[in-house]
């Protein structure tokens, strides 16, 4: 038997169809080719391992209940390692028991999407509820300096186009992709025409095809992103989640150790173009900014349409590529307009907001708005939030 | 009558199966880690296994080390967690052999239950858990194995837990294939590792190993040929497992194949479910 490959036609998945922003995630997914997936029952991002469970074994896929989160992760990882395509889904609780594999997946650079709907928190906290609290820990929740791509839809499209984008990504740089839902997108049912992204991109992952002999799995490349041996080719390669060299085995020589960390790091610098992603609303000439994402993007959109229609000039600047942020967009938006005050407003105590003054680094007055009692931020909020800070 | 033993024995170079530039290994003098590789790797030549076919995934501990050491693909994940990530593994690549090496700690205390799940579960992995009793890696602290009364960092005055019978958990769960090993017996590992990888579902083997280097040495349990001809003599081979009305040392733990049934492999099972619902779409 040859291995899977990811050539492997897509399921036909056409049409328009009404889709909550969990099912589009894992419908998204299998239309980029994903053919595993592991999951763990947790509310509120259940529905995507339901309609993975539904789907995948209709093209030739596997699905698997795994006893735990860790189990889960570490299904994707093995079944990434075999050369498949591989997702899991899941929420706060379950995301912090996935961050170790998740590291291991970040340290030896194996492929895999991880969809997270956050609910609120910390700990069981409000499973029903949504929140945005999982922000920072999407970035940092594993433990170590390492690498992570964490993209935030706002719609159920977007949930849709941005999976795709996330095994993209995840497949041809060797990175773990966070696709990061609040509750209220994963639950959101919206109309998707699911044949706008027929052409889908070139989704493939880079597999090592030269000689056997003197092969080294982590080689530096010129694109930062070493060809990947997929088992069976010949290759009997060794991967592990200890600092390893090109040759992939465990080192602990200074500089060798040094440069196997900085590359994977650097990998996504030097692609940043491809991976960062952004949109703006009435940006061009904004005294005042709102940034945000999910579903208080959605509120801040018709708070910019409100205050327009009062003249004052508001506009929002939504990443959707949460990490790594997009932060010459933002300073080039800023500076374009001649923005005076930035607002942030997001579900949680201040996160997002700790980036935004990071990046301005003093460029435009900086306000936050929380909301953490389990409900949205509504666009009353956020105009009368942006009106205070415009006063 | 040919002797096939001696004829397999001397096709059989440990040295095709071992990188060579990896060595020299980490492993303690006197560690049963090395019988244990090495009658593991004999198994899978006895077994016709294609090196580039062959996939080892090992956890962390002493045992974890292992995998970096066999010919083959190798992957050294996370602590505990070996028997998850075979299972992606195998279930995306059916075509590879896997084999999981852990140890006392990653499998039964960390990695418990995914231990438990593997064996109900039934996909084809062969998991060899190489038990020396205590947490080596880590300079000696006391695992779920160590016998009461015994001495290790973290029990030093003596361990106050007793250590449980992991083939009987493994039986219980559901692992169609559970076996017991010694490492002083080299040729009935080698056979019992090989009945293992050829059985079709989840094989979990338990193979006595020794530490002579932090347990041997905190217990005075002697040097490792002392340590194995114990661990040997504490052992009820599965040769007299019919003389129960006669007991041979009624209370001690038995070796060779203790359960082997047959079920459905998980894999297959799968398989054959999606390519039905394929065909009624």
């Amino acid at each position: 038997m040859t291995a899977p490959s990811l050539a492997a036609a897509p399921a036909a998945l056409t049409g328009r169809r009404n889709l909550e922003g969990n099912e589009a995630c894992a419908l998204g997914a299998i239309r980029a080719g994903c053919r595993f997936f592991a999951g763990y029952p947790i509310t509120p991002s259940s529905e995507v391992a339901e309609t993975m469970a539904r789907e995948l074994p209709k093209v030739g896929g596997t699905f698997i209940q795994m006893e735990d989160e860790i189990a889960s992760m570490g299904a994707v990882i093995g079944a990434s390692m075999g050369g498949v395509t591989a997702m899991t889904a899941t929420s706060g609780p379950g995301f912090s028991l996935k961050q170790e594999n998740l590291g291991y997946a970040c340290g030896a650079e194996i492929p895999c999407v991880i969809v997270n709907v956050m609910r609120g928190g910390p700990s069981t906290g409000m499973p029903t509820r949504p929140a945005q609290g999982d922000i920072l820990q999407a970035r940092w929740g594993t433990h170590g300096d390492h690498a992570v791509i964490v993209l935030a839809p706002a719609s159920v499209g977007e949930a849709y186009s941005e999976t795709i984008r996330a095994v993209e990504l995840s497949e041809t740089l060797r990175v773990p992709v966070v696709v990061l839902l609040d509750e209220v997108i994963g639950h959101l049912t919206e109309t998707v025409d699911l044949g706008a992204v027929a052409e889908a991109p070139g989704i493939a992952r880079p597999f090592a095809t030269g000689p056997r002999e003197g092969f080294l799995p982590y080689a530096e490349t010129a694109d930062l992103v070493p060809p990947m041996p997929r088992p069976g080719d010949g290759y009997r390669s060794h991967c592990t989640g200890l600092t390893h060299g090109p040759d992939g085995f465990p080192t602990q020589n200074p500089a060798v150790a040094a440069a196997a960390l900085t590359r994977t790091t650097d990998k996504l610098v030097l692609h940043r173009a491809r991976i960062e992603s952004w949109r703006e609303q009435a940006t061009e000439d904004a005294d005042l900014l709102i940034v945000a994402i999910g579903i208080s993007a959605r509120a801040a959109r018709q708070a910019v349409k409100d205050l327009r229609a009062e003249g004052l000039k508001v506009g929002l600047f939504r990443p959707v590529t949460l990490w790594p942020f997009p932060e010459t967009p933002l300073r080039e938006a800023v500076a374009a307009a001649g923005t005076r005050k930035v607002l942030v407003p997001e579900m949680n105590q201040g996160q997002l907001v700790l980036e935004v003054e990071r990046v301005l680094a003093g460029r435009a007055e900086v306000t936050g708005l929380s909301r953490i009692d389990g409900e949205t931020l509504t666009p009353d909020e956020i105009a009368g939030a942006a009106r205070e800070a415009l006063k | 009558m040919k002797d096939t033993k001696t004829e397999t024995a001397a096709s059989f170079d440990v040295n095709d199966y071992l990188r060579q530039d990896r060595m020299p290994h980490f492993l303690c003098p006197g560690c049963g880690h090395g019988i244990a590789l090495r009658a593991l790797l004999w198994a899978v030549h006895e077994q016709g296994i294609p090196k580039d076919r062959l996939a080892v995934v090992s956890g962390i501990g002493c045992s974890g080390r292992l995998s970096a050491y066999i010919d083959a693909n190798t992957f050294h994940t996370t602590h505990g967690r070996p028997l998850t990530f075979a299972t992606g593994l195998k279930l995306a690549r059916p075509d590879l052999h896997v084999i999981v090496i852990t140890g006392d700690g990653d499998c039964l205390a960390i990695g418990g239950n995914h231990l438990i799940h593997a064996c109900r579960r039934n996909l084809d992995i062969t998991c060899v858990m190489l038990n020396n009793e205590i947490y080596g890696m880590t300079g000696g602290q006391v695992s779920p194995m160590t016998a009461e009364g015994r001495f290790t960092t973290t029990t030093p005055e003596g361990n106050t837990e007793p250590n449980f019978d992991a083939c009987a958990l493994a039986a219980a769960a559901g692992a169609s294939f559970v076996g017991r090993e010694v490492t002083a017996q080299v040729l009935a590992l080698k056979t019992l590792l090989g009945q293992a990888i050829a059985h079709e579902g989840f094989s979990f083997v338990e193979v006595l190993s020794d530490c002579t280097e932090i347990y041997g040495r905190k217990n005075d349990l002697g040097a490792s040929p002392e340590m194995m001809l114990a661990k040997k003599s504490a052992m009820r081979p599965y040769a007299y497992r019919n003389t129960v009305d006669v007991p041979f040392r009624p209370n001690a733990l038995r070796t060779g194949v203790l359960t082997r049934t047959d079920r459905p492999e998980y894999g297959a099972a799968w398989r054959a479910m999606a390519a039905r619902i394929r065909e009624e779409e």
